[in-house]
C-alpha cells in the first residue's frame, strides 16, 4: 500500500527494558511503525505508556542501563539524490549516530530550559547545530541563523541572536529549540511533548512555529503528546500507546470518530470539552499496570468493561480492523463498531479509585 | 433573586516586595501579583478562576485563606473580614474554609499513614473523638477509597488516589467552602475525570461551595457555574459559564478560548484562531492603563488613536456587560469573526471559512 521509498523511518519490534532491584521494567514492549515522508504521526498516551522512551530509543539517547532490541532504520535519502542505504540506528556507533542526529533526524524536547545551554547565546547554539554538519563561513552562518529565527517568528532576530536563554520567555525558548531542529533541513523531526510546559496562548504560537518548520523543511514529524486536542489539530495518523505497546493505530479521523479499542474510547470519554457541556465524564476506573514484571494477558484488562477470561491469559495483537491501516489490539474490537464512550464506560455515581 | 454570597472579595491587593541583593536588601519595587480583585462566591456553586501561569490565581486563593497576608482589600465571610483576623481567630474559621492543593505528591506527609493524614485536622481542632477511626473510614469511603487502607502510606497510592486523600482531609472538618487549587492538573486525563465526577458528587451531597482555580478552561467549563478570567493580577471578565463561552466579551478571553485545541479533528481544523503575539509582561512593571494592551489584537489593529490613548492611560474597570456578566475593557466587542466556533452545539462548526481538511467521511 505504501511504496517503501516513501517510508523515512522504519521502527520494527522495538523493545526497551531496564533492570532494577525490583525486577525487569518493560518500558516498551514491541513497538513497530513506519513514518512516511512529509506526514505528521501523532503518538498519544498517558504518563508511563512508553511514548517518550520509544523516541529516545530511536535517537539512541537512552542510558547504558537500558536494554534495547529490535530495529530502527532511517530509510530516507536526501530526496532527489535517490535512496541511500537504509541505515540501522540501533547499535550504531556514536560517530555514526552523530552524523544522523541533527542532520537527518532532529529532536525537540519538552522543556526548553534544560535543552538549551544557559551559558551560550541562542545564536551560538543554533550555529553550533549547523557547524556540526557543515563547514560554512561566518557571515553565511550568521545569515542562516537569522533566517531560522525569523522562520519561527522570533521578533527582531538581529537583536535576539545575542540573547542568552534566560533572557527569553518559555515560548521563545521553545521556538529557538525548533529553530535548532530545523537548522539542517532534517527529514524527520521528533517532537516530544513540545508544548506541554507552555500556557495555551503560547502553545498556539509554538504550534504555529512547528507547522512553519514542517512546511519549510518538508520533514516528516513524530509528535508525542498526551493532549488529544493537539493531536486532533496536527496529526495525520495516530498511534495510541498503553503500557509499552501500540494498542490502536489509524488515521486521525479513524481514531477520533471510529475508535475500536476500549482504552481509546475511554480516553475520549474522560476528556472534558470546551465545545459541549457533558453532565458527567466517563472515567476509566483503576490505574495502568506497573511496568515491573508485567503479567500475561491484556494490560488493560483490569480497567476494561469488556474484560473476559481470554483477556487475562492472552495479550491481543495489533490487528487490522479496517482496510486502509486502522489497527486495534483488542479481542473484542468487532463489538466496538459504532459504540460511543458513554455506552462502554458507564458513569457510576461513585467510582472507587482502588 | 440572587442568593447572598457566602464569600465576598472586594478590591483585594497583594504585592510582593522585590529586594536588591546585598546586605541592606533595599526594596526596589513590587510585584503586582493580585491587583484590585473583587468577586462573590455563592452557596453550593462553583466559581472557576482561570488564567495562565503568573496571572495571580494561586496567590488569590492563598490570600483568601490568610495563608499569605493581603496588602489591601477585604475578604468577607459571614460578616467577618478575614484579612483582619488574628492567627488564632483565623484558625477557628479554617474549619469552614479548606483548601486542596495542586500537587498530590507534595501535599501529603510521606511519613504518616493515610489514617493520620486525614485525622490530623480533626486532632488540631480537637474534634477527634475516641471513635475517630470510624470518622476517618467514613471519609475515605466518601471519596471513593477503600476504608481498610487507612494504615497504608501515601507512596502506596496512585496520583488520583492521593488527590482523593487530599480531598478527604479537606472535608474532615465539614467545611462550607472548599478552595481547589489546580486539583486535577497533575493527573492523567482518564484519572482526572474520576476526580472531577467525585467533586461534583460531593458538592451536591455536602452542599459545598467551590472556588476552583485552574489554567484549563475545558475543565473549568465542565465544573463551574461562573467563571472569572484573570490576566496579570486583574480579573478581566466574569460571568456565567454559558455567557463566557457563548459570548466572550474581553479580547483576552476570546483569544484564550480560541487557543485551546479541541479533541475533535474536524472541528479543530475548521476553526479560526486568534493567535496572541508576545508574552505576558513582567508583573513588577505592568503596562500603564489596560494591562492587556501590549498583546491585544483590538489595540493592535482595530482601534483609532484616541481609543488607544484611553487604553494606555486608564485601567478599564470591571463594569457590567449584562446582568450577570462583567468585563474590564474600554472597547469590548464581539470577536472579529464568528469562528470561535467553540459553541457549536449542533456538531457543525459555525465558521468553515478556512476548512483545511476537505475530506469528510468517517
Amino acid at each position: 500500500m505504501t511504496a517503501p521509498s516513501e517510508v523515512v523511518l522504519d521502527v520494527a519490534d522495538l523493545r526497551v527494558e531496564f533492570r532494577t532491584d525490583e525486577g525487569r521494567v518493560q518500558a516498551v514492549r514491541g513497538v513497530s511503525y513506519q513514518l512516511r515522508r512529509g506526514e505528521v504521526l501523532g503518538i498519544v498516551g498517558e504518563s508511563g505508556s512508553g511514548k517518550s522512551v520509544t523516541s529516545l530509543a530511536v535517537m539512541g539517547l537512552l542510558p547504558g542501563t537500558a536494554q534495547v532490541s529490535g530495529s530502527v532504520r532511517f530509510t530516507g535519502g536526501s530526496g532527489s539524490a535517490g535512496s541511500r542505504n537504509p541505515a540501522e540506528l540501533l547499535g550504531a556507533s556514536d560517530a555514526a549516530l552523530s552524523r544522523v542526529r541533527g542532520q537527518s533526524i532532529a529532536m525537540i524536547f519538552q522543556d526548553p530550559m534544560t535543552s538549551l545551554n544557559p551559558v551560550y547565546t541562542v545564536g551560538y547554539q543554533i550555529a553550533e547545530a549547523i557547524r556540526a554538519h557543515h563547514d560554512l563561513p561566518r557571515d553565511v552562518l550568521r545569515k542562516q541563523v537569522l533566517a531560522l529565527l525569523a522562520a519561527v517568528s522570533i521578533p527582531n532576530p538581529a537583536q535576539r541572536v545575542n540573547s542568552y536563554p534566560h533572557e527569553l520567555s518559555g515560548g521563545m525558548r521553545q521556538r529557538v529549540v525548533i529553530a535548532i531542529a530545523m537548522a539542517n533541513q532534517p527529514e524527520v523531526i521528533i517532537a516530544d511533548e513540545p508544548t506541554t510546559a507552555l500556557d495555551v496562548t503560547v502553545q498556539a504560537q509554538v504550534l504555529e512555529a512547528l507547522r512553519a518548520a514542517k512546511v519549510q523543511t518538508g520533514a516528516a514529524m513524530v509528535l508525542i503528546t498526551h493532549d488529544l486536542g493537539v493531536i486532533a489539530g496536527q496529526a495525520d495518523r495516530v498511534l495510541v500507546m498503553y503500557a509499552g505497546r501500540i494498542v490502536e493505530a489509524g488515521t486521525v479521523e479513524e481514531i477520533f470518530y471510529t475508535p475500536r479499542m476500549p482504552y481509546t474510547l475511554g480516553l475520549l470519554g474522560s476528556q472534558p470539552r470546551l465545545d459541549e457541556r457533558r453532565a458527567r465524564l466517563n472515567p476509566i476506573s483503576g490505574a495502568p499496570p506497573s511496568a515491573i514484571n508485567m503479567p500475561p494477558g491484556c494490560p488493560f484488562v483490569s480497567r476494561c468493561p469488556l474484560a473476559a477470561p481470554i483477556c487475562e491469559t492472552e495479550e491481543p495483537l495489533l490487528t487490522t480492523v479496517d482496510p486502509g491501516g486502522h489497527g486495534a489490539a483488542c479481542h473484542f474490537s468487532d463489538q466496538l463498531v459504532g459504540v460511543a464512550p458513554a455506552d462502554l464506560f458507564r458513569p457510576l455515581s461513585r467510582e472507587t479509585a482502588s | 433573586m440572587t442568593p447572598s454570597p457566602v464569600l465576598s472579595v472586594r478590591n483585594l491587593v497583594k504585592h510582593f516586595p522585590v529586594r536588591r541583593h546585598g546586605l541592606a536588601r533595599r526594596r526596589t519595587g513590587d510585584i503586582h501579583a493580585v491587583c484590585d480583585v473583587s468577586f462573590d462566591l455563592y452557596p453550593r456553586q462553583t466559581l472557576g478562576l482561570v488564567g495562565e501561569s503568573g496571572c495571580g490565581k494561586t496567590t488569590t486563593a492563598r490570600v483568601l485563606l490568610n495563608l499569605q497576608p493581603a496588602t489591601a482589600g477585604e475578604v468577607r465571610y459571614q460578616g467577618t473580614d478575614l484579612t483582619e483576623l488574628s492567627r488564632k481567630a483565623m484558625q477557628r474559621l479554617r474549619r469552614e474554609l479548606q483548601i486542596v492543593f495542586q500537587d498530590p505528591y507534595a501535599a501529603l506527609d510521606p511519613r504518616l499513614p493515610v489514617h493520620d493524614i486525614v485525622a490530623e485536622p480533626l486532632r488540631i481542632h480537637g474534634c477527634y473523638r475516641p471513635s475517630g477511626g470510624a470518622d476517618v473510614r467514613e471519609l475515605l469511603s466518601l471519596v471513593g477509597l477503600n476504608p481498610e487502607h487507612g494504615n497504608r502510606y501515601p507512596h502506596e497510592f496512585s496520583g488520583g488516589q492521593r488527590q482523593r486523600i487530599g480531598i478527604a482531609r479537606a472535608l474532615a472538618l465539614r467545611p462550607k467552602i472548599l478552595i481547589l487549587d489546580e486539583p486535577v492538573s497533575a493527573l492523567d486525563v482518564s484519572i482526572q475525570a474520576g476526580v472531577l465526577n467525585l467533586l461534583a458528587d460531593l458538592q451536591a451531597q455536602l452542599e459545598l461551595s467551590y472556588l476552583f482555580v485552574s489554567h484549563d478552561l475545558s475543565v473549568v467549563r465542565h465544573i463551574a457555574n461562573r467563571i472569572a478570567v484573570m490576566y496579570l493580577g486583574r480579573i478581566v471578565e466574569i460571568g456565567t459559564s454559558e455567557e463566557l463561552f457563548s459570548a466572550p466579551a474581553h479580547p483576552y478571553t476570546q483569544a484564550l478560548i480560541s487557543a485551546i485545541p479541541l479533541p475533535d479533528p474536524r472541528k479543530e481544523r475548521a476553526r479560526e484562531r486568534i493567535i496572541l503575539t508576545g508574552d505576558v509582561p513582567n508583573p513588577a512593571d505592568p503596562p500603564s492603563g489596560c494591562r492587556f494592551r501590549t498583546r491585544c489584537p483590538l489595540f493592535a489593529t482595530r482601534l483609532t488613536d484616541p481609543q488607544r490613548h484611553l487604553c494606555t492611560t486608564d485601567p478599564p474597570p470591571l463594569s457590567p456587560h449584562t446582568n450577570t456578566h462583567q468585563v474590564a475593557c474600554h472597547h469590548s466587542r464581539p470577536p472579529a469573526f464568528s469562528g470561535l466556533s467553540v459553541v457549536v452545539e449542533d456538531g457543525l462548526p459555525r465558521s468553515a471559512r478556512s476548512m483545511r481538511n476537505g475530506k469528510a467521511g468517517a
